[in-house]
């Protein structure tokens, strides 16, 4: 394996826009917002950025294509903008842009930007999925929704270990009533309330298991972070955070049409999370990470999440979920921020937005949320459906 | 000798207890009231997917290949052009160097549509046609002709050699009798009164050509085992059979209070019934109503129980049912009942018609490809295989799909995605002998639904684009019939 990126690249400054239904905003004002926030926390100039990254994905329909969107909001004089989407991991993915181009020494300092307009797009959810699947797929592929999708993961995790659903249900209220508890927490959450396992159970179904609060918001929000060299970090702030690791992995086809996977896991995310503990240096991740935003777009999601990065065993998640692992004052508090649960999922901002969270973390800016003395955050983003998808897994530390 | 060498039926799933229909429209016209129940084709089935349905029950174990001609005949093609029968064709995986039309305009344009095959076959200028047959006539709420059509298909293979009934010939009339009507903008047939078409035209037009059918071949009532006409009137159904000096035992019961009157389909669908009761050496005589009448005469082989034994025709599909239990749901299938569609069922992704002219063999008639290296099946069909320790690159040969049976890895019911007959049941299928992929999954409810549930593949239109007239087409997975 080549060298990788770690402690390479330091972010510096990071912003993040009050996430929820922001009929106020358009995608400009999320843009600006997100971006004088990250400006002003690494006390540099707008000329001091040497190139960016913009991710977007369905926010194309609101603002067209390319990274005009980013570089006329922002006025950015005539630098590389390159726009980006891959994804539920764009936002994850313009950073690894600006990092690696720090990495390569192409540039110094560079800018990430995530930004998404999602409640401009008329539907509540996302939009309809035929629409970005291309035009053989959707002749082919099934009604799907995102919810549904994710909901087969629920019906074989609970074939393959003999749950009930009541079981099941009640382990992913756990998931969903835990960020909650966070993201009540949290001003720039969306959803601020604190919401009861029995709340949970009542709700609506969406997709069979799914209920209404297995799934995450639909927001508008922008994220940002401004990357440079790391041996100029200091020079500009005396707590900067180092990348570790920034990697991912996408389905070449197995899942889909090959008979070997049972549909209980995401494979990519194993393969993603190997190579990014190997980039980083870690080899026991249930004992180094000290803690992680991961893609809950649904609770099921958060589940074999925690057995495919290696954090709880195969079957055993819910353990784990029962015994309060990934609480707030657990061994690894996952979703301290209230996660994609109560921040909503803005496509292009999500990933930038989980780093965000542990950013400020790992400086001790978190807030009422403050955890003790974390060492190691990492991000996970999953785009697309279980059998079919991409995986960003990204670690970063003091 | 040219004659019958296999048939098919296909009736929809739903069915709906006609008091659900009076009881909603009763109101309106008191004296439409019918008895029994008649068969509702679900909300993604139309004469064409039915047909393909009756096709393949018609092709079990046989070659698809070596059939050289498709007709297809309906009053309610979802096309008015843009060949149906070709549609149908390539759903079959059919060659393409054969023959395919369309026979329509009247119900009796499925026996004029056999008799068409059974010349070609006669001529010598084709060795086998397939006649699929489907109708979905839609009657107005309140009318008669609401409760009496019924949703069905039908299809025959003919040929030369191997029948399992003897083609002996036909007796055709023709007239100009508008007896029902429907120009181009109709939506719903239009139709004089009962009396006139039951006198002057049902009654007299049947008799008419039966009559010549036995003048012509010099057969006497009581040389025919069956005769299959069709039922439009229940009282005056049986004084056709007495006039013709027909005992109770050669008259093929109606399906009239079980499935409805089909249109095209009706006098196939009942000549499969009647084949389906026969036995070698008995003579079916079946008859048409429609601006005339044809008369068609068989003589049934000792070949008959090989395929009696290997189709699903009339009895199998008759059995398996669903009730509908909502005439809401019945008018809103059929887009009569305009209901809010969301904007997931409002946004309609454009249809590549480039795209779908390549991809045609995989998405109508669900064929991947098959690794030569390796042996995987796998769909949509891939130029490097997916198996990951193989990945040859174009090796591969044309594998299809739409004949095997699977079973259920993963599923959902999904009520936010847009579906006329919710929730949107939908997941991932692994096929007996390889092959994987995901589907929607119809004609099931979603607390039937299991992993390892064994599913086979039914041909569905997937969407309806209105603002292009686009009519799309896929398979789903439903359970298993037997």
């Amino acid at each position: 394996m080549a060298e990788g990126i770690k402690d390479k690249v330091a972010i510096i400054g990071m912003g993040c826009t009050k996430f929820g239904e922001r009929w106020d905003a358009g995608s400009e004002d999320l843009i600006v917002e997100a971006f004088s926030e990250a400006l002003e926390d690494a006390g540099i100039e707008k000329k001091d950025i040497q190139a960016a990254w913009y991710g977007s994905c369905f926010d194309e329909v609101n603002v067209g294509k390319s990274g005009t969107p980013l570089s006329l909001s922002l006025k950015l004089p005539f630098i590389p903008v390159t726009r980006v989407e891959n994804f539920c991991a764009t936002g994850s993915e313009a950073l690894r842009g600006a990092a690696y181009a720090v990495a390569a020494g192409a540039a110094d300092i560079c800018l990430a930007l995530g930004a998404e307009k999602l409640k401009d797009t008329g539907y509540g959810g996302l939009p309809d999925m035929a629409q970005a699947m291309g035009s053989k797929n959707r002749l082919t592929f099934p009604t799907i929704t995102a919810p549904g999708a994710f909901a087969t993961m629920a019906t074989r995790y609970m074939n393959k270990y003999g749950l009930k659903p009541e079981e099941l249900k009640e382990t992913l209220a756990m998931i969903s009533s835990k960020s909650h508890s966070n993201g009540a927490k949290n001003p720039k959450a969306h959803l601020r309330r604190a919401v009861t396992v029995e709340q949970i159970l009542k709700a609506p179904i969406i997709a069979w298991p799914l209920g209404l609060f297995d799934c995450c918001g639909v927001s508008d929000g922008a994220a940002a972070a401004i990357v440079c060299r790391a041996d100029m970090a200091k020079n500009f702030r005396p707590d900067p955070i180092y990348i570790k690791s920034m990697q991912i992995a996408l389905s070449h086809g197995e899942e889909l049409m090959y008979t070997d996977w049972d549909g209980t896991y995401v494979k990519t995310a194993v393969h993603c999370a190997a190579r990014a503990y190997q980039e980083a240096g870690i080899k026991k991740p249930r004992e180094e990470i000290s803690m992680m935003e991961v893609h809950d777009c649904f609770s099921i999601t958060e589940l074999v999440t925690m057995e495919d990065l290696g954090i709880s065993e195969r079957g055993k998640a819910p353990n784990d979920v029962r015994d309060g692992f990934f609480n707030l004052d657990g061994k690894i508090p996952c979703q301290p921020d209230g996660g994609l649960k109560c921040f909503g999922h803005p496509i292009g901002a999500s990933g930038l937005r989980m780093m965000y969270e542990m950013y400020k973390q790992l400086q001790g800016k978190a807030g009422e949320r403050q955890l003790k003395a974390p060492k190691i955050g990492l991000t996970h983003n999953m785009g697309g459906f279980p059998a079919m998808n991409l995986i960003s897994v990204n670690l970063i530390g003091l | 000798m040219a004659g019958i060498i296999s048939y098919g039926g296909y009736i929809p799933r739903y069915r709906i207890d006609r008091k659900l229909i009076y009881k909603a429209m009763g109101w309106l016209n008191p004296a439409t009231f019918m008895p029994g129940e008649k068969a509702v084709a679900n909300f993604d089935e139309d004469s064409l997917s039915m047909a393909v349905e009756a096709g393949l029950d018609c092709l079990t174990g046989l070659e698809h290949s070596g059939v050289d001609g498709v007709y297809f005949a309906t009053t309610t093609a979802p096309y008015s052009e843009r060949l149906n029968a070709e549609v149908i064709a390539t759903a079959l995986d059919c060659r393409s160097d054969i023959r395919a039309a369309d026979f329509t305009d009247t119900p009796r344009a499925g026996t004029t549509a056999i008799m068409a095959a059974l010349d070609a076959v006669k001529a010598g200028s084709s060795n086998k046609v397939l006649v699929c047959a489907g109708d979905i006539r839609v009657g107005k709420p309140g009318s008669a002709q609401e409760e009496t059509f019924g949703d069905g298909a039908a299809a025959f293979l003919v040929g030369e050699d191997d029948g399992i009934a003897k083609f002996i010939g036909s007796s055709s009339v023709s007239y100009d009798f508008v007896d029902h009507w429907r120009s181009k903008d109709d939506r719903f047939d239009r139709q004089w009164e009962d009396r006139f078409i039951r006198d002057v035209g049902y009654t007299s037009f049947i008799i008419e050509s039966l009559a010549g059918l036995a003048k012509k071949f010099a057969i006497e009532p009581n040389q025919v085992a069956k005769v299959v006409y069709p039922c439009l009137y229940p009282a005056d159904f049986p004084k056709i059979a007495k006039i013709l000096g027909l005992g109770p035992g050669q008259i093929v019961e109606p399906l009239l209070n079980q499935v409805g009157y089909t249109g095209t389909a009706d006098p196939l669908m009942h000549l499969v019934k009647a084949l389906e009761e026969t036995k070698p050496g008995d003579k079916i005589a079946v008859v048409s109503f429609g601006a005339g009448s044809d008369a068609l005469l068989f003589e049934v082989t000792d070949k008959i129980d090989e395929i009696r034994n290997n189709r699903r025709g009339i009895g199998k599909n008759l059995a398996v049912k669903r009730e509908l239990t909502s005439y809401e749901k019945m008018v809103s299938f059929r887009d009569i009942l305009p209901t809010e569609k969301g904007i997931r069922g409002e946004m309609m992704a454009f249809t590549a018609l480039s795209e779908l002219w390549r991809s045609r063999r995989q998405i109508l008639a669900l064929v991947g490809s098959k690794c030569l290296a390796c042996g995987t099946p796998q769909f949509p069909a891939q130029r490097v295989c997916v198996k990951p320790e193989c990945g040859a690159v174009d090796r591969m040969e044309g594998y299809r799909f739409s004949d095997k049976k699977g079973r259920v890895i993963n599923y959902t019911g999904d009520n936010l995605a847009f579906s006329p007959n919710p929730p949107a049941i939908y997941g991932t299928v692994d096929f007996e002998g390889g092959g994987r992929f995901w589907f929607d999954f119809t004609d099931v409810d979603l607390d039937k639904v299991k992993v390892d549930m064994p599913v086979e593949m039914s041909f569905r239109r997937k969407y309806v684009d209105d603002k292009f007239g686009i009519h799309g087409y896929f398979w789903k997975a439903v359970p298993v019939l037997d």
